[in-house]
């Protein structure tokens, strides 16, 4: 048991918390600036869509020859952006400059998201898209000799440093410096920080942006590394972006715990998978085990609420500067 | 250079707006949205416009069965949509109508497969399957009801994630039920509920009662007076002496009921069977429904109708234009939904262009002379 533990759940599970993270990442970002976006789900299958377009283009270019790593890695990088960048700025307009109901926008969002992914991912040519996702997941060679540490710290494809990499960055802008003043200044008293001369529009703006690019590298890297380049439907996608919101409130608005908490949602994930002994009725019942942890902490979280652990005190509310 | 330039235009919250002027602006984006649909559609797949949207019509009305789908399917995303809008009322956001409405259909399910194995008549199974999709459906909105009364627990997370759990109940009775290892239930020939003239017209009565009864609970009764006032605010209503814990539970309560019945009709009138997609994310859609009828339930026939005729027409505008593809009616659906969300703030706020105004202002200035 340990040894599986430790040789394959750990590793499988550190692989799809980097989907959890991108997406708690993105989510904090947006939440600290006030805004709930429950659009996530529908921007990471946006993203998704994007970076796999990035791959299209990196294997019409390479056409025979192996795929170079580098470029492919920034192009799918660049097009996730791009796509993701669609959704935000379709939440941004309705939400800041249209001051829209957070919520229902959100849950648009997701729906056009769910069918945009559903429809271009069926559309696209996914040809040697099994050979991208290799290179994509090309991990350092003798990784896979180093026994366990190897396998728990280097055996990984490159989009989980960058995932970790953002989310202490993140982490360090908001607590060290003064843009991630203004944006917490924002989100918990908008009326104020524009009385102190901060660009609100601009900030909440940007955080979208930004925090939906970073969103939708989850769903990219769930396609191109975890499931190697298949496709079957938007649905996990959406669960992995509902978890992901779920995961701000279990790591109390936190980019740096987010990644303690990813891996401990990603280990719920695959334990069913690696359990071996099991029905496959069973193992439906085991599948369970993220949602119904997610509950549990949200219970938990709410009882032993503390002054220091609520949300962004306008998360949620839109601004209007004439409105006092 | 001037550096302090003025603004192109400022906003203005509109105090009062003349009800045909809402409408105006609501059909403007009904109009534009309709628009997009024939530009994306010209894109895609360089599709007439026109004949687009005879398709559109004829998917919706175009043949009496048709008709009879868009009846009830609307009806179905009413009848969801009357479950939510007493919680949206008492600002509970209740994401969770998907997973109600599943939990209902597969305690229906249960009831129809396993009493009907044991060969139990189908007046029995229809009097037990009522009750018990009916307290399924409850049950399942309760839970959250109750941690949010009690402990301000996040209701939008927590019905999201009771979704995924009864999906999840789902296929494991699936993959209990199911033996040939197909993975999906045959329809069920028992304890189907009865045909009232036709298939279609149980639901739909059913939902039109419904809609008579939540119209009354919400305007006319203390309850529905008490949900909204905790609505508005909970201060208030505590001031007041309304038990908040109580309305929350209860309300939850009644919502989580109508959406087990929806799934009850869907399982014993219209499937037939249960997969984890029976509710067909109407527990979603419905949310639009309610939100874009500003949670008056005579205004939702209107908005569920609408969108059912989106949803039935792009299914028929698809077979028409031969797009294999069934996800584009989503595509648009969302971009529909990103017009209305979108004109409320014409309906709230009014955009006044400075240049303009100022021309009005020296014309006045002038006629003044």
């Amino acid at each position: 048991m340990m040894t599986t533990l430790f040789n394959s759940i750990i590793p499988a599970a550190i692989a799809i918390a980097t989907v959890f993270l991108f997406g708690c990442t993105g989510e904090i970002i947006m939440e600290k600036a006030g805004h709930l976006n429950l659009g996530i789900p529908g921007i990471m299958c946006m993203g998704t869509v994007g970076g796999c377009v990035g791959v299209r283009i990196c294997v019409l270019m390479f056409g025979t020859h192996t795929i170079n790593w580098f470029v492919l890695v920034l192009l799918t990088l660049i097009f996730s952006a791009l796509f993701s960048c669609i959704g935000a700025l379709i939440y941004a307009f309705l939400t800041v400059s249209l001051k829209c109901n957070q919520n229902v926008t959100g849950l648009a969002l997701t729906t056009f998201g769910a069918g945009f992914a559903d429809y271009f991912m069926t559309a696209i040519n996914k040809s040697n898209f099994a050979g991208a996702s290799k290179v994509i997941r090309y991990s350092l060679p003798f990784a896979s000799n180093l026994g366990v540490f190897g396998k728990i710290f280097l055996d990984h494809g490159v989009l989980v440093y960058i995932a970790i990499a953002i989310a202490i960055a993140t982490s360090l802008i908001l607590s060290k410096t003064r843009i991630g003043l203004s944006l917490r200044a924002i989100g918990e008293n908008p009326a104020t920080a524009d009385a102190a001369g901060i660009n609100i529009t601009k900030y909440k703006y940007l955080a979208i942006i930004i925090g939906s690019i970073i969103a939708g590298f989850g769903g990219v890297f769930y396609v191109m590394d975890y499931v190697g380049g298949s496709w079957e439907n938007s649905f996990t996608i959406q669960a992995f972006g509902w978890l992901a919101i779920a995961l701000v409130i279990f790591t109390v608005w936190k980019p740096a715990l987010a990644i303690a908490g990813s891996i401990v949602f990603g280990i719920l994930y695959v334990v069913p998978y690696y359990t071996s002994g099991i029905s496959f009725a069973q193992m439906k019942i085991l599948n369970l085990l993220p949602y119904v942890v997610t509950v549990i902490v949200l219970i938990i979280t709410s009882i032993v609420g503390r002054k220091n652990v609520q949300p962004p005190q306008s998360l949620g509310m839109s601004y209007f500067r004439e409105e006092r | 250079m001037n550096k302090n330039h003025e603004p192109l235009f400022h906003i203005v919250k509109r105090s009062d707006i003349t009800l045909k002027k809402a409408m105006l602006i609501r059909g403007i984006a009904l109009l534009s949205g309709l628009v997009s649909i024939c530009l994306l559609m010209l894109i895609f797949t360089g599709a007439n416009p026109f004949a687009v949207i005879g398709q559109l019509f004829s998917g919706a009305f175009g043949t009496q069965r048709r008709f009879w789908i868009l009846l009830r399917d609307s009806c179905l995303l009413l009848g969801v949509g009357l479950a939510l809008v007493p919680a949206f009322k008492m600002k509970f956001w209740n994401l969770g109508g998907n997973g109600q409405i599943l939990i209902g259909s597969l305690v229906s399910i249960i009831c129809m497969k396993y009493m009907g194995e044991a060969g139990v008549s189908d007046p029995i199974i229809i009097l037990v399957m009522i009750p018990s999709s009916i307290i399924a459906g409850a049950i399942w909105a309760l839970i959250p009801a109750i941690f949010k009364a009690f402990f301000n627990t996040n209701e939008s997370l927590f019905t999201l994630m009771m979704n995924y759990i009864a999906a999840g109940i789902v296929s494991f009775f699936l993959a209990v039920a199911v033996t040939s290892g197909s993975g999906t239930l045959p329809t069920l020939s028992t304890g189907n509920l009865p045909n009232l003239g036709n298939q279609y017209l149980l639901t739909i009565i059913v939902v039109i009662l419904l809609l008579v009864i939540m119209t009354i609970y919400l305007k006319y009764t203390k309850q529905g007076y008490e949900l909204t006032v905790v609505g508005e605010s909970q201060n208030t209503a505590r001031y007041v002496g309304i038990n908040v814990k109580i309305v929350i539970i209860r309300t939850m309560v009644i919502s989580g009921a109508i959406c087990g019945l929806i799934g009850l009709l869907l399982a014993g009138s219209i499937n037939h069977t249960v997969n984890t997609e029976s509710a067909k994310n109407m527990g979603f859609t419905a949310i639009m429904v309610a939100w874009l009828a500003k949670f008056n339930p005579l205004i939702m026939i209107a908005t569920s109708l609408f969108i059912t005729f989106l949803t039935r027409g792009m299914s028929q505008v698809q077979t028409a234009f031969g797009i294999t593809n069934n996800s584009i009616s989503d595509i648009i659906i969302g971009l529909v939904y990103f017009f209305i969300i979108g004109c409320e703030f014409f309906i709230q706020y009014q955009v006044i262009f400075i240049k303009k105004q100022k021309k009005k202002e020296l014309q006045e200035k002038e006629s003044e002379q």
